[in-house]
């Protein structure tokens, strides 16, 4: 099977270094043009003024928060099923990412939240569930090197992740379920998204930005990661780095 | 649209501006601090490649 071969560092890594230029000048691409819409294009909101700015940020990161969580967990479950040591390496490379993309969602919406609620923070659904992601993170991390055996330390992670799945539903409909400050989704919509294009195309060309960012860092961690744990391989030593 | 409305964001400039520095910040450390183990990495090989052949 194509996947399986592909799973073995050996032939990953050269993969991923192949892929890497092209998601790397992309990622720089979609980031200009969406910062150029977002910034020079998109008009200011009628009720939120020129802070509606903050939104082509805060809404792009959060939803890479879920998104790298949702790839992190999914990885845990095929690692603990089909044991390939490569599902460990993306875990550990995505979970400096999406912790990072968290607290910016988290720090960007406590700069949108001042003027607009008049409060840097409340203790509401969504911003809750969204700082126990933070800590699901963190906490995966520490757990993580906190074992020396790697693969104990990668089943303990995976299960950790596992466990954690539980609370992206929970963030996404904690604007639904409980009376909140948080606006309510107005994007992943059934009935489609409800804002004008002006402001829906640069979030969606960040979100993609983001996206592409998120995969060149995975590839360039990944291989480094590769690199630490393979260094003795005979195929490393000849085919060199 | 002049450049001193631009930067004064209605007002809000402390919070839009801080928020795209953040961002810059933030996804800056992701790519630099990867980027600059991995270069140290590859440095490395090639010199251990080197002194092999």
């Amino acid at each position: 099977m194509i996947f399986q071969k592909y799973a073995a560092p050996k032939y990953f890594y050269p993969l991923a270094g192949k892929c890497l230029p092209w998601f790397g000048t992309l990622a720089i691409l979609t980031i200009c043009a969406g910062l150029y819409l977002g910034l020079f294009v998109a008009p200011p909101d009628y009720q939120q003024g020129e802070t509606v700015r903050i939104m082509f940020i805060h809404v792009p990161a959060a939803w890479m928060s879920m998104f790298i969580y949702a790839m992190m967990a999914g990885a845990a479950a095929i690692g603990l099923v089909w044991k390939i040591k490569l599902t460990d390496t993306f875990i550990t490379a995505s979970a400096a990412i999406g912790a990072s993309f968290t607290l910016l969602a988290l720090l960007t919406g406590s700069l949108w939240g001042k003027p607009m609620w008049g409060a840097w923070w409340v203790w509401d659904a969504r911003l809750t569930s969204e700082l126990i992601l933070l800590f699901l993170y963190l906490g995966f991390m520490s757990l993580h090197s906190a074992i020396d055996d790697p693969r104990r330390a990668s089943r303990a992670g995976a299960i950790l992740l596992l466990i954690g799945v539980i609370n992206l539903p929970v963030i996404h409909y904690s604007v639904e379920w409980w009376n909140t400050l948080h606006q309510p989704t107005s994007v992943a919509r059934i009935d489609g998204p409800r804002i004008h294009s002006s402001i829906l195309t640069p979030l969606l060309i960040m979100a993609v930005a983001f996206k592409l960012f998120y995969v060149s860092v995975v590839l360039i961690r990944m291989r480094s990661s590769i690199l630490d744990n393979e260094a003795d391989s005979r195929w490393l030593q000849e085919q060199g780095a | 649209m002049n450049w001193a409305e631009f930067f004064n964001m209605g007002g809000h400039a402390f919070n839009v501006w801080g928020s795209y520095i953040l961002a810059f910040v933030i996804l800056g450390l992701n790519i630099w601090l990867p980027l600059r183990k991995y270069r140290a990495q590859q440095r490395k090989i090639r010199q251990q490649h080197e002194t092999a052949s």
